[in-house]
């Protein structure tokens, strides 16, 4: 029971890496860009939201509060693709790293300034309630990122596969050039993939501060969530996923059953046991370059 | 025994056989060209010289060496050079750093002795940028010395990679479409100077190439492909005369 | 309009152009070298800070400016050269040895860490240093027998040919012992950058295909580049430990990693000039701030209070400005400010048009 328990909680917390994996994912299959960001999108996505709701700020009503956020942070990512990304066409991948690095240094910056370093819950008609089944007690918090996150992925996968946009996108990250010449138009496909890792950062973010608290450095879970990412392979959204999910249950466990220091240093000795036996993630395809 | 002979190489890429139980060898001093349409595995045959690519079979030597149990960089310090079709220069250093970094098989100075720039990597120095100097006179680049790769036209661009590949003072010299985007004027150059690296460098040179101008002008034997295999083997005139060649290029005459 | 006119293959050996640059360099040692005599020892501790920085800068450079490889876990290194430094010491090895011996160790380390992490391209590699910067920590943490764990260790004064040097108690000596340090390190990094080993790293960097194709073993040449990297960055990392006085898990963290890319992307990839001017923007960057905010509290009667994280804010900002507009840094900006004068009144806006940036896409079609 009490391993079911941490088993759980484990896969609650995994959803939400699963989630800003998925942002990673999203952009990098579009756009081969790596946005190491991601993590700050998600604690801005937060921050924003418990702006908008909380009673000692705006005290919007929260069902109204998340779209109005989501909208924000969608537009956010998408600005940010129109006015920063694209002048970096033609440069490295690794410039955009270090671009997407500084850009996480700004954004903690100014949330820090809008909202303080104190850490910081989002007020939200699941607080404090819990699900019993037997012996069983589970938060609702915790079940609601589980289905959040089912939903969403599940929804992304039909999106991706079944409708025009989604297909255009595909064909968009399988090759930029071809993908334009068959009438793709590439750029606006960029623009709403920004949008929408920007969105998925921004429920990433309102799941995690309603079942936890949120300050400017939670941002740097990215790196963890981007572990995940990595782990799963870069290519596919269930990957990312499954990539957050097995970070997000290896942290309890390892501190449970090894020692308590490392919840820490296991994700990350994983990543670099994948890299090393598996150097392009679990689930990938590797194509070597032409002359 | 003859300079490079491939023996029944066959190469893979999942189900397309891009190179299909091919042998030809070249002989020291001549210079072969290897014809055939887009897609027959030209490219495909140097890049197994060059042991970017494992053949799934047959066999590759030059000069008495196995090539297929050396690693890519060992070929170059048997003295196998070569260019490639979409020019892979180092963009972002001068012509000059590109000639010289051409020199490095004939390396003989260690970490130490370069760190402390000894007299020896000193005069080791002034030898790699003599000979360089001297491949710039030949292929008349003095006026790009100093200049980056990236920047620089493309007709230079491709001097600057037969430059660097004479930089090596190989043995074998591979040509990948030496003349591809050139226009006739430079067309022509690069023809008196395949001529004058055999003659005047004593350089063995296999290349491939479409423009059969340039090809029957220099090459003294031809080899036309087509999926992969040989279709024909001769001096120029035999082969363009060859039936299977002109069908290769022209389609089935009904 | 300046014209140098070459009569000798030596001088495209040597590292300068003509007399004129080599009086310019001899010009700024002598500026360094006069520095104490004339700032007091606050700023002479940050100008010690800067040339630390920029001899830690110096060792990235060779790995990500030079061979092409992001690394984003060389304060892993760092504290390796630092806890090597320190322990070496206190087992009774003069300083004179243990601190060459500290950067060899680490260049050792960085050569096995590469075996592995030779297989890994572009943002691969990346994700696999930062774990390991990560992971760093913990590990000194699990080590603590040798390294103090959280508690720490204290750096010791040291002794150099006969003279007592410690950061508080000598600090125009500390001075010239880092300064000592870092010219050699230039000297040598120069002189690799003009022979057969330095040109192989610019090789792999722009075109690993056509590097394999003239002779160049990729494998090998980027093991060594990492490892010069690595012994670098560990004497680097040992003077740094030196100049903190104390240290524990958590001074190396991943954070000092990213911060030394970011100084080297800042400074000019690829130069190593880029190093000094991004370790100038790191090493000067807070007193700048404090002393604008000082200002501007005295000017619109604002408050004068700590605004955390601003540092690093203004930073990331500094960062994609150049990113963005100046993507060779601040080296590319000089070089073009002093082509502007040499070549005046010749000069044409579109000269550095197609330089765009060191670090080449990976993108696979």
């Amino acid at each position: 029971m009490d391993t079911l328990q941490l088993l759980i909680s484990g896969l609650a917390n995994g959803c939400v890496y699963g989630l800003i994996a998925l942002g990673f994912v999203l952009i990098y299959k579009a756009t081969e860009a790596v946005n190491f960001a991601q993590g700050d999108f998600m604690m801005l996505g937060a921050f924003v939201t418990i702006g908008l709701t909380n009673a000692g700020y705006m005290g919007v009503p929260f069902w109204l509060a998340v779209p109005i956020s989501i909208t924000i942070m969608a537009a956010l990512g998408y600005l940010l693709d129109r006015f920063v990304i694209r002048l970096m066409f033609g440069q490295s991948q690794t410039a955009v790293v270090i671009l997407t690095i500084a850009l996480g240094f700004v954004i903690r910056f100014v949330a820090g300034m809008i909202w303080g370093h104190e850490p910081q819950s989002l007020e939200n008609p699941l607080a404090g309630k819990e699900l019993r089944l037997g012996e069983l007690v589970l938060g609702m918090e915790d079940v609601a990122v589980i289905v959040v996150t089912v939903l969403l992925t599940w929804g992304l996968y039909e999106f991706f596969n079944r409708t025009k946009m989604g297909l255009a996108m595909q064909g968009a990250s399988q090759n930029q050039l071809a993908a334009y010449y068959m009438g793709v138009p590439v750029k606006r496909v960029q623009g709403f993939i920004w949008a929408l890792a920007g969105a998925v950062a921004c429920i990433a973010g309102i799941l995690f501060a309603a079942k936890g608290a949120v300050d400017p450095s939670t941002g740097l879970m990215g790196i963890k969530a981007f572990a995940a990412a990595v782990i799963g392979g870069f290519g596919s959204l269930p990957g990312a996923l499954a990539g957050g999910l097995i970070v997000g249950v290896i942290e309890p466990f390892a501190s449970r059953y090894i020692a308590a220091g490392y919840s820490q240093v296991a994700p990350y000795a994983l990543l670099l046991a994948v890299l090393i036996f598996r150097p392009h993630g679990l689930f990938s395809q590797v194509r070597v370059k032409k002359v | 025994m003859s300079f490079l002979e491939l023996k029944d190489a066959t190469l893979k890429f999942g189900g397309v056989t891009a190179v299909d139980n091919l042998s030809f060898s070249v002989n020291e001093g001549e210079v072969f060209a290897i014809v055939g349409p887009n897609g027959a595995g030209k490219s495909t045959v140097f890049n197994l010289i060059s042991r970017f690519y494992d053949p799934h079979a047959g066999s590759i030597t030059f000069d008495g060496h196995d090539l297929l149990k050396s690693k890519p960089s060992e070929v170059a310090t048997f003295g196998v050079a070569r260019t490639f079709q979409n020019i892979e220069l180092f963009d972002q250093a001068t012509v000059l750093e590109n000639l010289l970094v051409g020199r490095h098989r004939h390396r003989k100075t260690n970490l130490v002795n370069e760190i402390f720039f000894t007299p020896s990597a000193r005069k080791q120095e002034l030898q790699n940028r003599h000979f360089v100097e001297e491949i710039i006179d030949f292929l008349d680049l003095q006026a790009y010395r100093e200049k980056r790769i990236a920047g620089l036209p493309y007709g230079v661009r491709k001097v600057v990679e037969v430059a660097r590949a004479l930089a090596t003072d190989p043995k074998l010299l591979l040509l990948d479409e030496p003349a591809s985007g050139l226009s006739v004027e430079e067309t022509t150059d690069m023809r008196w100077w395949i001529d004058d690296i055999r003659r005047q460098m004593g350089i063995t040179v296999l290349m491939v190439e479409h423009d059969m101008g340039l090809v029957s002008g220099v090459s003294d034997r031809v080899l036309a492909m087509a999926d992969g295999a040989r279709l024909a083997l001769g001096t120029p005139s035999e082969v363009q005369s060859d039936p299977a060649v002109i069908e290769a290029y022209l389609g089935h005459v009904a | 309009m300046r014209i140098v006119f070459k009569t000798d293959y030596m001088q495209d050996i040597r590292p300068w152009k003509d007399r004129y640059q080599l009086g310019l360099y001899l010009i700024l040692l002598a500026v360094v070298f006069a520095a104490p005599m004339v700032i007091d020892d606050f700023y002479l501790g940050e100008l010690t800070n800067v040339l630390i920085w920029a001899l830690a800068g110096m060792g990235l450079m060779i790995l990500t400016g030079h061979t092409g490889q992001a690394s984003l876990g060389h304060a892993a290194f760092l504290a390796f050269g630092c806890y090597a430094n320190i322990i070496l010491m206190e087992q009774g090895v003069p300083f004179m040895v243990a601190f060459p011996v500290a950067g060899l160790l680490t260049g050792i380390v960085g050569v096995i860490i590469a075996i592995p992490a030779l297989r890994l391209h572009g943002i691969y590699l990346a994700i696999a240093t930062l774990a390991m910067s990560i992971l760093t920590d913990d590990i000194i943490v699990l080590t603590e027998p040798w390294t103090g764990g959280v508690g720490g260790k204290y750096a010791p004064s040291v002794n150099v040919f006969g003279f007592d040097i410690d950061r508080w108690g000598t600090p125009k000596e500390f001075y010239y012992l880092v300064l000592g340090v870092v010219v050699i390190v230039t000297l040598g990094y120069i002189n690799l950058m003009r022979a057969p080993l330095g040109r192989s790293f610019i090789a792999v960097r722009d075109s690993e295909v056509s590097a394999q194709a003239m002779g160049v073993d990729i494998a090998r040449t980027k093991a060594m580049s990492f490892g010069l990297s690595c012994a670098v960055t560990g004497l680097a990392g040992a003077l740094m430990g030196l100049f903190a006085g104390a240290f524990n898990n958590e001074t190396f963290s991943v954070i000092i990693s990213i911060e030394l890319l970011m100084m080297i992307v800042i400074g000019g990839l690829g130069s190593i000039h880029g190093a000094f001017f991004g370790a100038i923007v790191i090493g000067f960057l807070p007193q700048f701030l404090s002393i604008s905010k000082e200002w501007v509290g005295a000017v619109f009667g604002g408050s004068s209070v700590a605004i955390p994280g601003l540092e690093f804010g203004v930073f990331g900002m500094i960062l994609i400005g150049f990113i963005l507009f100046e993507p060779m840094g601040i080296y590319g900006r000089w070089l073009k400010i002093r082509t502007f004068f040499e070549l005046f009144p010749f000069y044409r806006k579109d000269m550095f048009k197609r330089q765009k940036s060191y670090l080449k896409t990976e993108r696979l079609r």
